[in-house]
């Protein structure tokens, strides 16, 4: 009887452990009271509301979704050809490429963002801008290798040359033969990458300046001067964002087969 | 079939990197032809047919296509099909479009490709699975699209990779004569490649054999099946009792045998199990094994010549394991190699 229950009782706290901390978000951000306290003092979308009326927070999400699409753009245009090189002929140097382009999942992103202001934003002159947008490319071109090269495995190279051998050119088969059949593992490597940015904070944290920050890194500096529940009304929504674009993912692309 | 060459291959060498793959080739093809390279894996088949799709380069020699040196022509403008062992469809396009894809790369538009596409799957029996996935078919209706892929474009030769092997036995007879027959309606020029003897026989009207990257044997299938020229190629359809000869007699174990008749100058003579005459002879050997097919039953002898094997009508008593049995191995019957070792 006991080992019985034991099985659903530690899934179901693991479970409490793992969402409950965002379930009392969810419910501080609809509070009606003025700090972020739990349990919420009664029932109101003012928070929600409000968040949208800060200016910061539009202009930092502005930066992050800047960042997220264009950093993930900019890796996937990096690493769909380093994958496809990988994947389809014999280089010199694979493992050293396969090995540097995953440094930045190993390097702790903190680092990452002090090397980039140590060395390009204060010597070089380098924006703050650039440097969050190489930060953020290469931080997400791991994943992008990573899921590309997934589904590149997937897709047998002899339909290459069955293209090529019907009058395309090397090229051309690469547009017409490769890319529709890896479209999806580019779909969800671009999810992936997108919401790996806009959660980023360790490598934003020391690249901010003056009208410029990440959207996470501008809540942080939000709750050390005001401590209301739109910090978490704004959390729940990026969470439900973010649960919104993957369940999607899964729905129309079955995401999880690539990752 | 006219008797002018059409496609020649003149001192092939092909490698991958340092490793030689095919090496001095020589071979000629008529149009019209049906030719199966034939040869165990490794042997240099698959590389040769990539090599004249243009696949991979030569490291030397020439390719001849109906009167063109296409050697230094990319693959894409060679005019040749391939059908590949694993078919190769696009997994991303309906039937339809995958019969139409070469079609589309010479601009062939509207109507005029629906007629072509629509004839080309008919000619393969799949007119009615042309919007279906192409990789949803099943193995044989895949090879099925992908030999009308190839063959709506209408390439200058044709060449198929293993056309029979991912078949079961009875696609692989249905296939069999399905290529025969639009061989035979569209008088193309086909190249194909196998490890299968008895395909490459049932096939071809010339059968190229190779071995290590060369040619051991080029022959009509009546040649290499009834007059093969190496001991490779005899032991590869099927002969096999396979011996040495030195001046006139039979080496087997770095001893020599006599053998009851006037030996032909030939280094080596070959015999099919079947020629083995069981029961009379000079020679006389211990059963070590008896296996039961059918109309025949088969034996392998120990013998001072070394291991025997022999079959005969199954109607005969059956000799048992153990017994001492007199045999021959006629001269009259027996194969003359040209080269042995």
């Amino acid at each position: 009887m006991i080992r019985r229950l034991f099985t659903p009782l530690t899934l179901f706290l693991m479970m409490l452990f793992l969402i409950g901390p965002f379930l009392i978000i969810v419910a501080a951000s609809f509070s009606a009271g003025e700090t972020l306290a739990f349990p919420p003092q009664g029932f109101s979308f003012r928070w929600i509301i409000k968040v949208f009326t800060i200016e910061s927070f539009r202009q930092s999400f502005g930066v992050s979704m800047f960042l997220a699409i264009g950093g993930t753009l900019a890796a996937l245009i990096l690493g769909i050809p380093a994958s496809y090189a990988m994947s389809r002929y014999r280089l010199p140097f694979a493992e050293t490429v396969r090995f540097l382009v995953s440094m930045p999942i190993i390097v702790p992103g903190i680092i990452v963002g002090l090397a980039l202001l140590r060395y390009f934003v204060i010597p070089v002159g380098m924006s703050v801008t650039l440097a969050l947008f190489v930060a953020h490319t290469a931080l997400i071109l791991p994943y992008a290798v990573r899921v590309v090269s997934a589904s590149l495995a997937n897709l047998r190279a002899d339909i290459e040359e069955a293209a090529v051998i019907l009058g395309s050119s090397r090229l051309g088969a690469f547009f017409r033969v490769v890319l529709p059949n890896i479209r999806g593992g580019i779909l969800s490597a671009f999810i992936l990458g997108f919401v790996t940015s806009f959660n980023q904070v360790p490598v934003s944290l020391f690249l901010s300046g003056p009208g410029v920050r990440t959207l996470p890194i501008d809540m942080l500096g939000y709750m050390e001067n005001v401590f209301d529940p739109s910090i978490a009304a704004l959390s729940s929504l990026l969470a439900f964002l973010s649960i919104g674009i993957v369940f999607a993912a899964e729905r129309f692309l079955g995401f999880s087969r690539y990752v | 079939m006219s008797d002018q060459t059409y496609l020649s291959l003149e001192n092939l060498s092909l490698a991958y990197g340092k490793t030689t793959a095919v090496k001095d080739l020589n071979l000629t093809i008529r149009k019209g032809e049906l030719l199966a390279l034939l040869g165990p894996s490794g042997c240099g088949k698959t590389t040769t047919m990539r090599a004249i799709a243009g696949l991979m380069n030569p490291v030397g020699g020439k390719i001849v296509l109906d009167g063109r040196d296409i050697t230094h022509v990319p693959a894409n403008k060679r005019e040749i099909g391939l059908v590949f062992q694993s078919y190769a469809l696009f997994p991303h396009l309906t039937v339809f479009e995958n019969v139409a894809f070469g079609l589309r790369m010479k601009g062939v538009q509207g109507n005029e490709l629906r007629q072509k596409v629509e004839a080309g799957l008919k000619s393969v029996g799949l007119l009615s699975f042309a919007e279906r996935k192409a990789t949803d078919l099943s193995g044989g209706q895949q090879q099925r699209v992908s030999l009308a892929r190839s063959m709506v474009v209408q390439p200058k030769l044709l060449m198929l990779d293993e056309p029979l092997s991912n078949l079961d036995a009875r696609l692989r007879l249905d296939m069999r004569s399905e290529l025969q027959r639009l061989q035979k309606e569209t008088g193309m020029t086909m190249i194909f490649v196998t490890h299968d003897q008895v395909e490459a026989l049932a096939l071809a009207d010339k059968i190229v054999v190779m071995r290590n990257g060369a040619i051991e044997q080029i022959g009509t299938p009546e040649d290499i099946y009834n007059r093969p020229a190496t001991d490779f190629v005899a032991d590869f359809v099927g002969f096999e009792n396979i011996f040495k000869l030195r001046d006139g007699k039979l080496i087997a174990d770095g001893k020599e045998f006599a053998l009851g008749a006037e030996c032909p100058n030939a280094p080596g003579l070959a015999w099919r199990p079947g020629m083995v005459t069981l029961g009379e002879g000079p020679f006389s050997g211990t059963v070590l094994g008896v296996s039961f097919a059918g109309n025949i039953r088969g034996y392998v002898l120990d013998t001072p010549l070394g291991p025997i094997r022999a079959e005969v009508d199954a109607a005969r008593p059956a000799y048992t394991l153990g017994e001492q049995v007199a045999f021959d191995l006629p001269v009259a019957s027996a194969a003359p190699l040209h080269r042995v070792g």
